[in-house]
């Protein structure tokens, strides 16, 4: 057995008998139970709490995709978006110039929803508040009170924003580049909008500085820096970024905020601002954070890998570095979004830099593939996303380069094909890796069993779906269809067709997902201790985890992958054969 | 000692808050979460550098695009002000340090009379901005952005330098009256004995907190007031 009774409960703070019971237990009655709710500190409730907001964000987000679909069905600015838009932009009618403004406006709302309030807290927040502390052995993240407190800030955030742009006319695209962004109408809830991002960098900040502290100071004895799992080095790695990105967000809009306010002149160009200067503020955050949303999606991806096909990690050390090295390149790398409005040499030096990404991600990409090498894969709902993830995001990450080459990008930015790469390594990428991690640890998140057939079912659904809608923008792309357009010419209708039909499959994907899950919560079998037969800690804990997440404290005895040598926790030996002792070769 | 004697015999009711502090549950024990806490206020500082770093990348923006306008601007700044509130905010950053000396060896009183005198300097610290610098300059025009109307400017970009000016010190500022807030806490509760040698976790975070504001300060005097 792994987990020893060290007999040093009184040195732990305390051994109390009413923590002893499965987190999810209500206390008394609703209300008392909503309360405790609103009011914990457990960073498995905060969790889920957070698992619940971000996936509405996800569907508002969703709805405003849909609806940028709808309207792109036909070549000329249309009608089913227009009469709706008419009412949106103040009655003016379903005139050309009301019907544009409601497509930037919706468009604005799918960008800053799912970059701000969906994909950069998405899986560090709810995945990662939840497994980072079970995995390394803690009893909750180093700050539990300020762990909720991000996750308050980013519901008011959040809501602030979407009520801002629901009820405005902010147009300005999520990267609100100055001058638009420093002269467009809409001041107030411009100035609102500005206010909820900012609020939402605080959330981010809380998180990060949490999971580094925690990683830091609260691994299990035994744990040293390399037994951890890969998730938690992916989680490290986001923080480190988190933390150090965020802020330059925060003064950059802070500065727009005074521009709007009393025309300062630091960003519009007008008053002798420098809106390249903007450009590089906003680009210095928002392109590590690409790596907070793609990092722990690698992290996820990685434990699905080795746990479904039984095999320990190829190159572990490679990945867990990878890690890392992707979050120092990842500063040093937002020139690449502004290769026209700087110089020649900068533009170079900027290209160079982004080809240094795809190391550390080939690195991993190829580990990941080694991995699978005569492993006993089992076909479940988390594999088939990993092995979706690796096909996808190797697309996406591979479309990256001609985007990356100062030669092609010329021909290419600003189209459709900076979309579809841009959507596949981050849906491609991310929310596929998102729902591997969802299956993966949703029984030990809520202590059932999912339906295995339809959740395949509908994995399927959302795969075909989603590259019906985004393989042909690349096409769309580099036959000259512009990015952010509302209306084109009658040339690209067949393909932006096949793109509105194929993201109403994937949304009938994800209506799949959604009753597998509420079928689940209700009536889902209950699942075991350790389902899938996991190395790692978070498989030591009670089905549904206990309040103070462990009976006692765990001693790390073995590494996180060794499934060659270790019969799972809470696992029969039968279900999970260890190979014979003769075939075992240990690398290290 | 009095301090070890107290602990042979265990804790007591009477003992002072500081004796009788237990850490969060999910600390192994009190060095742990003072070391978490303390890895913690460093990650927070480092955000703040970044934060300021925003500012300060623009101010050397706007020097290589209008340098006449900002050498201009620097020629309105009084020079002495800025220093004394330099002296002003380092014996402050002094006092707080030889506060946290103080706790760490239970000298309590000497403890409350370093947080006062902390206290005191922020305070003068803000009087001074204001009194000598920002509101004579306001009332003379020369104000950030649109506000800006001072009419004998003889450069084009004026404005932007006051928006740089206010802007950083104006963040700045914001700072010191945070921490103005921070330290009175820090009194309050020292008073009530929360703080001695074992457990001074939150006295070292805000004095770190205020050795960064001093140290922003310390850059932003030179490159506002001294160099033209």
């Amino acid at each position: 057995m792994t987990t020893v009774d060290r007999g040093l409960d009184h040195l732990q703070g305390g051994h109390d008998e009413h923590h002893d019971v499965p987190y999810l237990t209500a206390k008394g009655g609703p209300i008392a139970t909503v309360w405790d709710w609103m009011t914990t500190v457990d960073h498995k409730k905060i969790g889920v709490m957070y698992l619940f907001s971000v996936l509405f964000m996800f569907f508002l987000g969703g709805v405003a995709a849909l609806m940028l679909r709808i309207e792109l069905f036909e070549p000329t600015r249309q009608t089913a978006a227009g009469l709706t838009g008419a009412a949106f932009a103040g009655g003016e009618g379903s005139s050309v110039g009301a019907v544009g403004k409601f497509y930037n406006t919706v468009m604005t709302m799918h960008g800053a929803i799912m970059v701000f309030m969906f994909i950069v807290p998405g899986i560090p927040a709810s995945l990662g508040n939840f497994f980072l502390p079970l995995q390394l052995g803690a009893k909750d993240v180093a700050f539990p009170r300020m762990n909720l407190a991000s996750w308050y800030i980013y519901v008011f955030g959040s809501f602030f924003g979407v009520y801002v742009i629901l009820t405005g006319v902010v147009d300005t695209c999520w990267t609100v580049s100055s001058p638009y962004s420093t002269s467009t109408t809409g001041q107030p809830q411009f100035i609102a909008m500005i206010l909820a991002v900012f609020v939402l960098g605080f959330s981010s900040i809380f998180t990060g500085l949490n999971f580094i502290v925690t990683v830091h100071k609260l691994r299990a004895p035994g744990m040293g820096w390399f037994d951890m799992p890969l998730f938690i080095w992916a989680l490290y790695a986001t923080s480190i970024i988190q933390v150090l990105a965020t802020p330059v967000i925060g003064v950059t809009f802070l500065l727009l905020l005074f521009e709007r306010l009393f025309q300062i002149g630091i960003f519009d160009p007008g008053l002798g601002g420098d809106p390249v200067l903007f450009q590089h503020f906003f680009w210095f955050y928002s392109h590590p954070v690409v790596y907070v949303m793609i990092l722990p999606a690698m992290g996820i991806i990685s434990e699905v890998l080795a746990v479904h096909s039984r095999k320990r990690l190829f190159g572990y050390r490679a990945i867990a570095f990878s890690s890392l090295a992707i979050a120092a390149v990842s500063f040093l790398v937002w020139g690449h979004h502004m290769f026209t409005s700087q110089g020649e040499l900068a533009a170079t030096i900027f290209s160079a830099l982004t080809f240094l990404v795809a190391i550390p991600t080939a690195v991993k990409v190829f580990n990941w593939i080694a991995t699978l090498y005569k492993g006993s894969i089992a076909l479940t709902t988390p594999m088939l996303y990993a092995m979706q993830f690796l096909f996808l995001f190797s697309i996406g990450g591979l479309t990256g380069l001609p985007l990356g080459a100062l030669s092609t990008d010329l021909h290419l930015h600003d189209s459709y094909f900076v979309v579809a790469h841009f959507h596949y390594v981050m849906f491609g990428g991310t929310v596929i890796a998102f729902l591997a991690g969802i299956h993966h640890w949703w029984p030990k998140m809520f202590g059932r069993m999912y339906n295995e057939f339809w959740a395949k079912i509908a994995s399927l659904i959302v795969f075909v779906g989603f590259n019906l809608t985004f393989f042909t923008q690349f096409f769309l792309g580099t036959q000259g269809m512009p990015r952010r357009y509302a209306s084109y010419v009658d040339d690209f209708q067949l393909l932006h067709q096949i793109s509105t039909v194929g993201s109403f499959i994937l949304a009938a994907g994800f209506f799949v997902h959604l009753f597998v899950f509420i079928h689940s919560l209700v009536v889902g079998e209950r699942a075991g201790q350790n389902p899938w037969g996991g190395l790692t800690l978070e498989w030591e804990t009670d089905p549904v985890p206990l309040e103070h997440n462990f009976r006692h404290e765990p001693v790390v005895r073995h590494g996180p992958y060794d499934f060659e040598s270790v019969v799972p926790p809470g696992c029969d030996e039968k279900e999970f054969p260890l190979p014979p002792k003769d075939e075992v070769r240990t690398i290290h | 000692m009095a301090t070890i004697d107290s602990k042979a015999s265990g804790v007591a009711k009477q003992d002072p808050l500081w004796k009788r502090y237990a850490p969060g549950h999910h600390w192994r024990n009190q060095d742990d979460e003072f070391d978490g806490a303390k890895i913690g206020i460093w990650l927070f500082l480092a955000t703040e550098i970044l934060l300021f770093s925003g500012l300060f990348c623009a101010y050397a923006v706007f020097r290589m695009l209008y340098p006449e306008s900002i050498a201009q601007g620097s020629q309105y700044l009084d020079w002495r002000f800025g220093f004394i509130n330099t002296v002003v905010l380092l014996i402050s950053s002094f006092t707080m340090a030889m506060a946290i000396r103080d706790v760490q060896l239970n000298k309590q009183g000497w403890a409350t009379i370093n947080l006062v005198i902390t206290l005191v300097c922020a305070t003068g610290f803000l009087a001074i901005k204001f009194a000598f610098e920002y509101i004579p300059k306001w009332s003379e025009g020369k104000r950030l952005g649109n506000l800006f109307n001072y009419p004998y400017a003889t450069t084009d970009h004026e404005h932007v330098w006051w928006s740089i000016y206010y802007m950083s010190t104006g963040i700045h500022a914001t700072h010191v009256i945070i921490g103005m807030g921070l330290i009175a806490w820090l009194i309050y509760r020292q008073r009530k004995g929360a703080y001695g040698p074992t457990h001074y976790t939150m006295m070292e975070g805000v004095g770190l907190y205020w050795h960064i504001v001093d140290l922003v300060w310390i850059f932003l005097f030179p490159l506002l007031y001294l160099v033209h």
